[in-house]
C-alpha cells in the first residue's frame, strides 16, 4: 500500500502505461491526478480514449506529458486531434475490441492472434492477413506495458479485487498485462472479507494498492 | 432530421428484432430503440463496455456514475443483467453471441456493405466498437436516414467513404423503406407509408431488386 504521490514514482520517463477506464468511468483519477503532478513524460499510453479536455489523461496530454497514444475512441476529446494535427502526438488506433483482446493476449502469454475484425479495413493495412475458411482475417499484436494504472472498487490487503458495475470495463484485462500493477480503490478491507466467489481479478496479478483519500 | 422520423425508424426497426433477444445498438437511431415504450421488457440490451441487461435512463436525482452505456450516457440495470469486462463483453461479439446489432450507417454499396465509423473530412482516430459489431454480430441492421444532411443518397454503388467491414449487413430500415441484402443483392421489401416506388428509386443510387413494394 502507498500513497498516489509515491505510486507514481514507480512511472518512469518513457514508460509505456495502461490505464483503464470508459473515457472518465473506471479510471484512476487519482492516480492520473499524482501523475501529473510526478515528472514522468514522453509516455506511451494504451487507454481506450484520453480522457476529456483537461480531465483524467486529457490533463496529461494538456501538459505535453503524453508522446504516443495507443486506443479505440480518441474523438470524444478534440485536444487528441489537435495534438496529433501539431504533430505532438502520435496515435495508433485499433477497433475496441481488438485493443482488448491484444491486452488479454498480452496478459495471457500469447504473443500474436488473428481477428476478422478490421480485416479489409483502413485498419488493417500493413498488417500480415490469412484466409480462415471463409474469413479474411488480421494478425494483430498482443500489448504488454511496464506500468498499469486501474481503478477497482475494493481490495482487500492481499490485493483481491472487486469492481462496480460498468466501471470494471478495461480493468481487469489491464491487471494481467504489465509488468507493475497499480490499482485506485475506494476502499481497502480485511483478508477474507471478501467473497472468493466474487473476487474479478486475484491478488497475483496487484502489485500497489492506493486507497482513495476519503 | 425529426425526432420523429428517428422515432418511427426505431420503430420499424424493432419490428425486426427477435423477441428476447440479445441487442447492441449503436449510437444515433439505434439508441433511440430502447427508449421505445413497445421495447421495453422485449429484449435484452447489451452495450460493450460492459452490461447486459440495459435498463431505462435514470432520472436525473437517481444517476449513477458507475453504470453507462457505450454513449457514456447514465443508464440502469434491469432485473437480472450482468456486468463483465471488455475482453469478454468483445468476445460475446466477436464470437456470434449477440443476435443483433443494430447500427448507423453513413453510406451502403450494392452488395450491402458499409461505411460507419470514418467521418468524412475529419482525421480518423475513432473506430470504438464499430468494427468489431459489423464483424461479429450474429445479424446486422442498419437503421438511417435514406439520404444524407445535404440530400444526397448514402446507398451507392461503391462505398466513398471507409468500409467497416466485409461482411454486408442483413437489414437496411431507412424513412423510406425496408431491404434486405439477400444472394449479395439488396431487395426491396417494403416502402414506408407515403414513399412511392419512383421515390425510392430517385433516392437510391445503388441497383436494387423489388421484391414486395405495397405500401405497409
Amino acid at each position: 500500500m502507498l500513497g498516489a504521490d509515491a505510486a507514481m514514482q514507480l512511472v518512469q520517463t518513457g514508460a509505456t502505461i495502461m490505464v483503464g477506464g470508459f473515457g472518465l468511468v473506471g479510471a484512476p483519477l487519482a492516480l492520473l491526478e499524482a501523475l501529473g503532478r510526478s515528472g514522468a513524460s514522453e509516455l506511451t499510453v494504451i487507454s481506450n480514449n484520453l480522457g476529456e479536455p483537461g480531465q483524467g489523461l486529457g490533463a496529461l496530454l494538456r501538459q505535453g506529458r503524453i508522446a504516443r497514444a495507443i486506443g479505440s475512441y480518441f474523438t470524444t476529446n478534440p485536444e487528441v486531434i489537435s495534438a496529433h494535427e501539431a504533430g505532438t502526438l502520435e496515435v495508433t488506433l485499433l477497433p475496441q475490441g481488438t485493443m482488448t483482446e491484444a491486452i488479454r493476449a498480452g496478459g495471457a502469454g500469447i504473443p500474436a492472434f488473428f481477428t476478422p475484425t478490421g480485416a479489409g479495413t483502413a485498419l488493417a493495412q500493413g498488417k500480415e492477413t490469412r484466409r480462415f475458411g471463409e474469413r479474411l482475417c488480421v494478425l494483430e499484436q498482443a500489448l504488454y506495458a511496464d506500468v498499469a494504472l486501474i481503478k477497482a472498487h475494493v481490495a482487500d490487503r492481499l490485493g483481491n479485487l472487486v469492481y462496480e458495475k460498468t466501471a470494471r470495463n478495461f480493468n481487469p484485462v489491464m491487471a494481467t498485462a504489465a509488468a507493475c500493477v497499480i490499482v485506485e480503490v475506494d476502499r481497502i478491507v480485511d483478508v477474507a472479507e471478501l467473497d472468493p466467489e466474487a473476487i474479478v481479478t486475484p491478488h497475483v496479478f496487484v502489485d500497489v494498492l492506493v486507497e482513495r483519500a476519503a | 432530421m425529426s425526432a420523429e422520423i428517428r422515432r418511427r425508424i426505431a420503430r420499424r426497426a424493432l419490428e425486426e428484432l427477435p423477441a428476447a433477444g440479445v441487442v447492441n445498438l449503436g449510437v444515433g437511431i439505434p439508441t433511440v430503440i430502447a427508449t421505445l415504450p413497445e421495447a421495453c421488457g422485449r429484449i435484452f440490451i447489451h452495450s460493450e463496455n460492459g452490461i447486459l441487461g440495459v435498463g431505462p435512463r435514470p432520472p436525473e436525482d437517481a444517476v449513477d456514475p458507475t453504470l453507462v452505456d457505450a454513449g457514456k450516457r447514465p443508464i440502469t440495470a434491469s432485473p437480472g443483467a450482468a456486468y463483465f469486462d471488455s475482453a469478454l463483453s468483445f468476445a460475446m461479439i466477436r464470437g456470434g453471441h449477440i443476435d443483433v446489432a443494430v447500427l448507423g450507417a453513413l453510406q451502403i454499396d450494392a452488395r450491402g456493405r458499409i461505411a460507419n465509423w470514418a467521418i468524412p473530412g475529419q482525421p480518423i482516430l475513432g473506430v470504438g466498437g464499430a468494427m468489431d459489431l459489423l464483424c461479429g454480430a450474429r445479424r446486422v441492421v442498419v437503421t438511417m436516414t435514406h439520404l444524407s444532411s445535404a440530400g444526397e443518397p448514402k446507398i451507392v454503388p461503391e462505398l466513398t467513404l471507409p468500409i467497416g467491414s466485409l461482411r454486408p449487413v442483413d437489414v437496411i430500415v431507412s424513412d423510406y423503406g425496408v431491404l434486405d441484402v439477400s444472394g449479395g443483392v439488396l431487395v426491396l421489401r417494403e416502402l414506408a407509408p407515403g414513399i412511392t416506388l419512383e421515390r425510392f428509386t430517385e433516392a437510391t443510387a445503388a441497383l436494387f431488386k423489388v421484391g414486395v413494394s405495397t405500401n405497409r
